[in-house]
């Protein structure tokens, strides 16, 4: 999510190809590095929605279909 | 008599020029400043609209059919609290379930959910900090759906990140009472839905 864009697709690919998981872990890093949040949405059980929300690659499950980053959530007024 | 006449303008520029010159430099120092203040892009007012499309779909996709259905017709998405005594500073709520509204750009409201009793609101904002700064807000869609992913996903992370206030700080109560009567009335009127369709694919009358 993109203030002013909406979504925007930062990176895409296969992790079961090395080269595209090293690109999406660069990637990933880069956006919680400037200070983004991560979250997977999630089915759980009966079909209810949720979020996962993921520090470090290796929390973002391996049949994850994307991530969404998004601004770091900060008190308002 | 052509040189008398020549003679006489350059005289007479010469006795204007403390007039004109000046006139002249404004008139070039407003020109240059109408250009330097156009805009590097042009404006596109469809953006902050397809922005928003983009954000609803994206929505769509992440929440369940009911949660879509509630933003879509009322507009504001509850999620239940799942901490075992209520949102954090609340003063707890002894066990009772508690919920949140999710307003796009507004306060997030915790209230009880069998008595409506409003608890707080947790004002929470998603600044971009990838500009030196700042820029747009989020569309309206996104900031609903950060939210609700920031407190399905992590509920104690984003309240106590949120400024909390007593409820009526940012949201008129009454207002917010109206929506929790409007949300029972919508699921009423859907559970009818579903009863009558049920009804009918199983052929009772």
């Amino acid at each position: 999510m993109k203030p002013g864009h909406g979504e925007v697709l930062i990176a895409e690919g296969d992790v079961e190809r090395a080269e595209d998981e090293q690109r999406l872990i660069e990637e990933f890093r880069r956006q919680l590095d400037a200070g983004q949040w991560a979250a997977v949405p999630t089915t759980g059980s009966a079909g209810r929605r949720n979020a996962q929300m993921v520090r470090s690659f290796e929390d973002i499950p391996r049949d994850a279909e994307r991530v969404i980053f998004f601004p770091r959530a900060a008190g308002g007024s | 008599m052509l040189l008398a006449l020549a003679a006489t303008t350059l005289v007479a520029l010469a006795l204007l020029s403390d007039l004109i010159i000046p006139r002249l430099e404004e008139a070039w120092s407003r020109h240059r400043a109408r250009r330097s203040r156009a805009p590097a892009m042009p404006y596109d007012p469809g953006r902050e609209r397809r922005a928003e499309q983009r954000a609803r779909m994206l929505l769509r996709s992440c929440v369940n059919d009911e949660e879509w259905a509630m933003y879509r017709d009322l507009g504001f998405i509850r999620v239940w609290g799942s901490q075992a005594d209520g949102p954090d500073q609340a003063g707890g709520t002894g066990g009772a379930p508690y919920a949140y509204l999710i307003y796009p750009h507004r306060a997030i409201v915790a209230y009880l959910a069998q008595t409506h009793r409003l608890l707080n609101e947790y004002c929470v904002a998603f600044p971009d900090e990838t500009r030196p700064y700042g820029s747009a807000r989020l569309p309206d869609s996104d900031d609903v759906l950060a939210k609700w992913m920031a407190l399905t996903g992590d509920e104690r992370r984003l309240i106590s990140t949120a400024n909390m206030h007593l409820p009526g700080r940012q949201l008129d109560p009454t207002r917010v009472r109206r929506d929790l009567w409007r949300l029972t009335q919508w699921e009423r009127a859907r559970m009818r839905a579903a009863g009558g369709t049920h009804s009918a694919s199983t052929g009772i009358s």
